[in-house]
């Protein structure tokens, strides 16, 4: 093993944090450049993405010298009254293999970007976004805290939303966002309570605190019964962001984003979080088990066994060539799932880390194609495309072979049997092997088909005028490839370093167990699966002429089967037609009820207040002003009458006084 | 530093004085510039404010009415100061937030609003804190009334009326306990509150009184039909102060008046109360969401946000078991911090959508559409408000609403897991509201939009920056009050 | 026959009562004049008559007054005919009945 100095350790501890943080910060620099600096905002960019691969590296190399490595640095973010909140950042196998499976696919996506995007007019912009994606993910796998990884992870959410609503003057991209935001926050909010309820149990959210974390044997034997339902709630937010049954239904519009960005949502970003979120409160949800099985455990297996196989059932019926491998995560996404619910955490990681690389690589495959064919998305008007672009064939080959699971050279084909072998042995129930084992035929059926559809055969419509991408843009698919196949060095069962790596145990070189019965079981069925392929799909895809084939092999033998998996089960439509309708309606009805009910009460109120005072007038009116009117118009008379004798003349007022003075003396006279 | 508050108090008045006699041209400087010196006052407050006291700093008594116990009391601990900080931010975002058509009669009301609304939050004498709580209703009404938009008679009318029938309700109470008590003082009276204020009927009536002049304040489920109508007619600046701090009014009122005064009464009807909070966490944005007109749906989404400080705070109240300490500190926390919070975001968005309205003329949602070809930097921005009320981690709202939830979960764990719907409901209206506005093809009659102006763009600057600074660091806001959370929670426990 | 105070009153309340008549039934204004020249020469007449016949007449008290208020009416004509001059300067008549600016 490498040896790393103590020095060294302590100060990659120490600048942990900076791994999401060069990112973000190449992220808010990029967003204050102007429109027309594209150059800057690439390198700037790629720079931040470089120094984020070189400090995961960094980061890597002390995890290397003790087998289950983990050191941790917590801090206060803030005292409220005299208590603290307290976050932190941890490192150990699992951050560090994430961190660099992230930065390395995503610098790959960096550059083929540049390529893609060439063209598009907010290019800056777009490479803050990307910049930002990425800093959020890296920050989601080295949060120490689960409150963290929320603030991390609803970022990751933020700049899906953005991205995937890149093209924004598009109504169906802004549509598309506005789905995936609301739709990963319906099971935010359920990971949100799992939070609050795990905080209000173990009294902290720090995984790891030397001894006191949730996640250590204190903090847990806290949570006693409630840890069913925590761990559940966690599992809803991770249903959300990773697309399982039944909040898959953003996944596949999130196609409506640049190429580039499905690549980053589906390989190493977004939906991994998910996968990688059940895999880091993993003692949660294994807490109390018996024989590796628990109440929320077996939730997560048959959630993962249903999503698996119908996103692989829908993806068979797919016209689009984003959208059938937007399915194909999904299926994998269930597969990965079933894993760690059997119990399977290091193989479940395995797959996601490999998955990450040909997940990239067939996104971005996928999008050299689209480029090369001028926008267009459909398979069916494809066709041929293996003459004229020849390195996006070879590399998406790969990338189709290590999806399928072909055994032996491929990396997804090490993982796969990984992850069979522990379902094979889940105590419970047989079924979800079988029925992965029939996701395994499944998944090489549909890949089959869609090569077959883009590169063989003769070319359709607009495939003739196709070309091979440039250079920026088949590198990555290159390195991807190689990753791909490569990966499988520290996979195999021969050697399984990366295993050991994960689980923290020690590892040896044994060739003996390169032969395992897995091996076989899988060869028979990915050879089924992409024989039954090219039988299927012989005429379809290899058939001349300008049109494309109008009728799918499977909808001439079953249209409504066909229909069905086309529309993709009618799922969006339920939804359309019960949840969201219905809280259309009880918002319509709360507005009415604030407009005309409690409203409605207050006018009432009024009305009272408004009779009362009709009332009181009246009685005003015809009572008391009536008198006061009477009286001065009494007074008026009197006035007038008065004024009479006021005549103005002399001698009338002498005689007054003349008649006043005799009747004095009369009355003197009389009272003498 | 004593004579501080009332500088800070009387500065405005002066300053509403100043501005009537100055020439009709430059009032709107002479506004600013009294602003700028409250401002600096309540700076200078917070400067030597003792983060580490518990009680009442920079307390001022006088006598002022001797024959019924009324004295001229003010001070302020971390709640207070943290109010009257918000309010030097908010007022003087509120002048710059656009033309209004007022003149000097508009910056005098406004004046004398702030001044009101400073006495508010520092007395701590009934008659002084009711005297000031009125005197904010008078402006606050004149300001609909006279230089409101389309229904502002109706409107104005509602706002008064409704304001005006709970604050009597209020004062009827406060009389009763008066007589029985013999004393305005508010410390006195909390003190007095721990083994029960007042007994039998009275109580009830009293705690009704107070209950319903404080819940139309807020405004909380049922007593809230006044806010969209308010809210929607008012000038741009008067939206923002009047959710900005007017709304906080109420907030405060609760926690200074009616849970340390009848802690019995709110542990009798606590579920019901909790059952209110809940309808304006869930009902609100659910109406919000049926809006058409940007000002309106913005109003609503206030009462949701005001809503869960009073889930909060009915929670740590009503309580049937006596609750650890950290739930009680943090349902506090989240309600100081969700105050702060609320008033600048909510601001902001009306700020925004005063912008909107300036441009475009209308400010129905779909009125607009595309923006963001047009106007990246507006909507830009916009979109950190918007953000910022749905709780997004990484800026302020999200702190204030995690502590909140985190308290009150520990408490009543049912009713705050239906409130979860209501952060669902409103980012589903958020989200809405930026896809028609900000998305699709550029919309008739948004061609000519100029983008954010650069006076637009420096007002926006601070406040947007302050929302980063709570969201990533927020422990220099939690300085101004932890003490005052940790008092508070020994008088309620 | 012995001259008796009656007799002067008699006398004065004779000569009072044709001022007054003079003063009320005339209409023009110097006539009025006259008429209360007369009443005032019935009081003179009064005050030298009661003087006469008091306990004291040695004391000319009632002359004095007789003399005093005798200045007075002389007095009061002048200013008397001065505002009837006035008046008629103003009104072009001296008919009392026409001057009614004292009515209320």
């Amino acid at each position: 093993m490498l040896s790393v100095s103590k020095g060294m350790s302590r100060w990659v501890m120490h600048y942990l944090c900076l791994i999401p943080a060069v990112p973000f910060a190449a992220s808010l620099i990029i967003l204050s450049l102007p429109n027309a600096r594209r150059g800057s905002a690439a390198a700037l960019a790629v720079t931040g993405q470089v120094a984020a691969l070189a400090l995961s590296v960094l980061a890597f190399l002390p995890t290397l010298q003790t087998n289950g490595f983990r050191a941790v640095q917590n801090f206060t973010w803030f005292a409220f009254g005299d208590n603290a909140l307290r976050i932190g950042f941890v490192l150990d196998p699992l951050a560090a293999a994430m961190a660099l499976m992230i930065s390395l696919v995503g610098l790959c996506i960096f550059v083929f970007s540049i390529g893609y995007m060439a063209e598009d007019k907010n290019f800056v912009r777009f490479f803050a976004y990307l910049s930002f994606f990425s800093g959020a993910m890296l920050g989601v796998v080295i949060a120490n805290s689960l409150l963290l990884l929320f603030i991390f992870w609803e970022l990751v959410g933020l700049a899906s939303y953005l991205l995937i609503g890149f093209w924004i003057e598009r109504p169906s991209a802004a549509a598309a966002a506005k789905k995936a935001f609301i739709t990963t926050r319906i099971g935010d909010m359920g990971f949100f309570l799992g939070i609050l309820w795990l905080y209000n149990r173990s009294g902290t959210l720090l995984f790891y605190d030397s001894g006191k974390g949730c996640l250590e044997s204190a903090g847990l034997a806290m949570l006693g019964a409630s840890a069913t339902f925590i761990a559940l709630l966690i599992f809803f937010g991770a249903v959300g962001k990773s697309g399982q049954f039944p909040l898959h239904v953003w996944l596949p519009d999130a196609m409506e984003g640049p190429t580039p960005v499905s690549a980053l949502i589906h390989a190493a970003t977004m939906v991994a979080a998910g996968v990688f979120l059940l895999a880091r409160v993993y003692p949660l949800f294994s807490l109390g088990a018996v024989n590796g099985v628990t109440s929320s455990l077996t939730v997560v297996v048959w959630i993962g066994v249903t999503t698996a196989l119908m996103a692989a059932l829908i993806a068979i019926a797919q016209a689009d060539i984003k959208r059938i491998l937007a399915y194909s995560t999904v299926s994998q996404l269930g597969l990965m799932m079933v894993s760690l619910g059997v119990g399977g955490v290091a193989a479940g990681i395995m797959h996601l880390l490999a998955h990450g690389f040909f997940k990239a690589l067939l996104f971005l495959g996928s999008g050299s194609v689209i480029h090369g064919c001028h926008g267009e998305q459909d398979i069916r008007n494809m066709g041929g495309l293996r003459r004229f672009m020849p390195v996006t064939f070879v590399t998406y080959a790969i990338g189709m072979m290590a999806l399928s699971g072909f055994p032996l050279l491929f990396s997804g084909g090490w993982t796969k049997e990984e992850i069979l072998h522990d379902i094979g042995h889940w105590p419970p129930s047989r079924a979800p092997y079988y029925l992965m084992l029939a996701g395994v035929v499944l998944t090489a059926l549909y890949m089959t088909r869609q090569i077959i559809y883009v590169f063989l055969g003769k070319p359709r419509a607009v495939a003739e005028h196709a070309h091979e991408s440039a250079r920026v843009m088949t590198m990555p698919l290159i390195v991807l490839a190689l990753g791909a196949i490569l990966l499988s060095v520290v996979l195999t069962p021969a050697w399984p370093w990366l295993y050991a790596y994960l689980s923290g145990e020690s590892v040896h070189f044994e060739i003996a167990r390169l032969i395992q019965p897995m091996l076989f079981v899988s060869l028979v069925l990915v050879s089924a699966g992409i024989g039954v392929g090219f039988w299927m799909y012989r005429k379809a895809g290899m058939q001349d002429g300008d049109r494309p084939s109008e009728i799918d092999p499977l909808e001439y033998a079953q249209p409504a089967l066909f229909r069905f998996l086309a529309n993709k089960m009618w799922v969006d439509e339920l939804y359309a037609h019960t949840v969201i309708a219905f809280s259309w309606m009880a918002a319509r009805l709360s507005d009415w009820l604030d407009r005309y009910f409690w409203d409605g009460l207050v006018r009432g109120f009024g009305a009272i207040g408004q009779l009362f005072a009709t009332f009181t007038t009246g009685v005003d009116e015809r009572g008391i002003n009536a008198g006061a009117d009477e009286t001065t118009v009494a007074a008026r008379g009197l006035g007038r009458l008065m004024s009479a004798a006021h005549s103005g003349q002399i001698q009338v007022y002498l005689g007054v006084i003349a008649i006043g003075m005799l009747a004095l003396l009369l009355l003197y006279a009389w009272l003498a | 530093m004593v004579g501080m508050i009332t500088a800070i108090i009387f500065i405005p008045l002066l300053g509403a004085l100043a501005v009537w006699v100055w020439p009709q041209r430059n009032c709107r400087v002479i506004a600013l510039i009294f602003n700028a010196i409250s401002a600096a006052c309540a700076m200078g407050l917070w400067r030597e404010f003792d983060a580490t006291g518990t009680g009442m700093q920079f307390v001022e008594r006088h006598a002022w009415i001797p024959a019924i116990n009324a004295e001229y009391l003010v001070g302020v601990d971390g709640l207070s100061l943290l109010l009257v900080l918000l309010t030097s931010l908010i007022v003087p975002f509120a002048f710059v937030a656009g033309p209004t058509p007022g003149g000097r009669g508009f910056d005098a009301t406004m004046l004398v609003m702030q001044s009101a609304l400073y006495g508010t939050f520092t007395a701590q004498n009934f008659v002084l804190w009711f005297l000031f709580y009125e005197m904010s209703l008078i402006p606050a009404f004149l300001l609909i009334k006279i230089w409101g938009g389309e229904n502002r008679d109706r409107a104005a009318t509602k706002f008064f009326l409704y304001t005006f029938l709970g604050s009597v309700a209020m004062l009827l109470s406060f009389l009763g306990i008066y007589f029985a008590k013999g004393t305005f003082d508010f410390s006195a009276l909390a003190s007095l509150g721990k083994n029960g204020l007042l007994t039998g009927k009275l109580a009830w009536f009293a705690f009704a009184g107070i209950f319903i002049g404080l819940a139309v304040k807020v405004p909380l489920f049922p007593f809230h039909t006044w806010l969209p109508d308010a809210y929607q007619t008012a000038p741009t600046g008067v939206s923002m102060i009047l959710t900005g701090v007017l709304s906080k009014m109420g907030v405060y009122g609760f926690v200074r008046l009616l849970l340390p005064l009848f802690p019995n009464e709110i542990k009798i009807i606590g579920p019901w109360l909790l059952v209110l909070a809940v309808c304006s966490i869930v009902f609100a944005p659910l109406a919000a969401w049926a809006q058409r007109d940007l000002k309106r749906m913005v109003a609503y989404l206030s009462i949701n946000h005001l809503g869960y400080c009073m889930l909060a705070l009915f929670a740590v109240a009503a309580s049937p078991t006596v609750t650890a300490n950290i739930d009680t500190h943090a349902a506090l926390s989240g309600v100081f911090m969700q105050i702060f919070n609320h008033g600048i975001t909510a601001a902001a968005l009306f700020y925004f959508v005063g912008l909107l309205e300036q441009r475009r003329g209308v400010r129905g949602i779909r009125d607009f559409g595309g923006l963001m070809q047009r106007t990246p930097l507006l909507c830009g921005w916009m979109s950190v408000a918007i953000f910022s009320s749905l709780g997004l981690p990484g800026l302020n709202g999200f702190i204030g609403e995690f502590l909140i939830f985190k308290g009150a979960f520990a408490i009543t764990a049912l009713f705050t897991s239906i409130a979860v719907i209501g952060l669902l409901v409103t980012a589903i209206v958020f989200v809405r509201t930026m896809q028609s506005l900000f998305s699709g093809p550029l919309a008739e009659g948004c061609s000519a939009f100029p983008d954010l102006l650069r006076r637009e763009k420096l007002v926006l600057v601070p406040v947007t920056l302050l929302m980063f600074a709570i969201g990533i660091a927020p422990q220099f806001m939690f300085n101004i009050f932890n003490m005052t959370v940790v008092h508070m929670t020994r008088l309620f426990g | 026959m012995t001259t008796t105070l009656q007799a002067f009153l008699i006398v004065s309340a004779g000569l009072f009562s044709i001022g007054l008549l003079a003063a009320l039934s005339r209409r023009h204004a110097i006539f009025i004049l006259i008429g209360i020249e007369l009443m005032l020469a019935a009081a003179n007449l009064n005050f030298i008559a009661f003087w006469r016949f008091a306990p004291q007449p040695h004391q000319p008290t009632g002359v004095m007054f007789a003399i005093f208020s005798i200045a007075i009416s002389a007095a009061e004509a002048a200013i008397g005919l001065a505002m009837v001059i006035a008046v008629y300067r103003h009104y072009h008549t001296t008919n009392v009945d026409q001057f009614d600016q004292l009515k209320g």
